[in-house]
């Protein structure tokens, strides 16, 4: 099952990004064969949209679940038509949320956890 | 002659100077463009007999027509868009954000099946009628949009070119202030001495010399603060047109709604003087380019 997990950086030590739209860094990690790539968001700096385009971005790449810190209105309404269970709440290294994922520790969330605009600067 | 009043920072006194310059002036043309809170009326106290919706339109996707090829997502440069492909046995779906759109046309234009149609949205209101022998026009962003200018837009297509125009601009640099200043013969930059004003007026400056619009500053509070301001436009060779000092008579007309020159008439000689030097300064090429 490929999985993505919103990163600080672009490896499995990197801090999981608290954000989910305008995190840095996407890793797509594949639970099966525990291969992963890091891939830099570009939807970081939008002014607006950045959900709904990260959102876009991450069902393009056919993954079941997404790990993050937050997720916003739109974004989740994207994951969320796709058919992904978005896991909030999400802390620790990237390696520490893919084993919390295994140990079935996260619980998938019903609901955006934070309003628009969350992972604004300054916000 | 189209004057646009701008600021860079909030709260300067931009609606104070335009209101003023066009009570001097008379028979000018008023144009509160400064949709998100638009404030002008409260000074002028027009008669308003018009009123008309602003409506942008927005995407209906016709879901038995589309294919969800994905076009409309790609081509919306707001990311009002996103498209779901039907796959691994979820229904394909196309989500709409109708905030974020900022009426373009160009995924219905592009939509490979023509399954897109267009509905009008209704996102502000314009207002207009006179203040004497001032007309007005005002524009009013409606609670809860996040896309002004095509309200802004809206106000502008009232302007006539036989009269002064005064726009009273939005604060800040970002699209609603371009939409608002886009097209004056001149600007009017106002501003206080004070770091923050400093700061705001020098992106403002940025803003207005890449889209080639000669202005001039304004200082309100003029008497406070430093001499930062006066150093940053001696400097930059930018006319400073007025200094409105800081005094309690006129914080209390204003938190009266009574403009600066029914207060206290010796101001109105300043602003008809200020307009008659614009017109000097853009003869004469020095206006701040």
């Amino acid at each position: 099952m490929k999985i993505c997990i919103t990163s600080e950086g672009d490896t499995l030590d990197s801090r999981v990004d608290p954000r989910f739209g305008r995190c840095r860094n996407f890793i797509f990690f594949d639970t099966e064969s525990g291969e992963f790539q890091a891939r830099e968001n570009s939807s970081a700096g939008f002014q607006g949209g950045a959900g709904i385009q990260s959102g876009q971005l991450v069902v393009s790449q056919g993954v079941k679940a997404v790990l993050t810190g937050n997720v916003g209105p739109n974004a989740y309404q994207v994951l969320s038509a796709a058919g992904i269970n978005v896991f909030t709440g999400v802390s620790g290294t990237v390696r520490e949320a893919v084993q919390g994922l295994r140990e079935g520790k996260y619980k998938a969330a019903s609901d955006p956890s934070v309003g628009s605009k969350f992972g604004m600067p300054g916000k | 002659m189209i004057i646009s009043v701008a600021s860079g920072k909030g709260g300067t006194g931009k609606t104070t100077v335009a209101v003023n310059l066009a009570l001097a002036l008379k028979d000018a043309r008023f144009f509160d463009c400064d949709v998100e809170e638009p404030n002008a009326h409260i000074f002028l106290k027009p008669r308003l007999n018009r009123q008309e919706k602003v409506f942008i339109p927005v995407p209906e996707i016709d879901t038995a027509k589309c294919s969800f090829c994905g076009k409309c997502g790609e081509v919306c440069a707001y990311h009002a868009l996103a498209v779901i492909k039907g796959e691994g046995g979820h229904q394909g779906e196309v989500l709409v954000f109708p905030h974020l759109c900022h009426g373009c046309g160009a995924c219905s234009m592009l939509c490979p099946q023509g399954a897109i149609r267009e509905v009008n949205k209704e996102i502000g209101t314009v207002e207009s009628g006179s203040a004497g022998e001032i007309s007005f026009v005002s524009g009013r962003l409606n609670v809860g949009e996040a896309v002004s200018p095509p309200v802004i837009r809206r106000v502008k297509e009232y302007l006539e070119p036989s009269k002064t125009a005064v726009i009273d601009a939005p604060p800040g640099t970002s699209c609603p202030v371009i939409c608002a200043v886009k097209g004056s013969d001149f600007c009017i930059l106002v501003t206080e001495p004070t770091p923050f004003g400093l700061h705001d007026l020098s992106l403002a400056v940025e803003v207005l010399r890449k889209m080639e619009i000669p202005f001039g500053v304004v200082i309100n509070r003029s008497d406070i603060g430093d001499g930062k301001v006066e150093d940053y436009c001696a400097k930059e060779n930018i006319p400073v047109l007025m200094r409105i000092p800081f005094s309690r008579e006129i914080a209390e007309a204003y938190a009266r709604g009574i403009s600066l020159i029914s207060a206290f008439p010796d101001f109105k000689g300043k602003f008809i003087e200020m307009r008659a030097r614009i017109g000097t300064l853009l003869e004469s090429g020095k206006a701040g380019r």
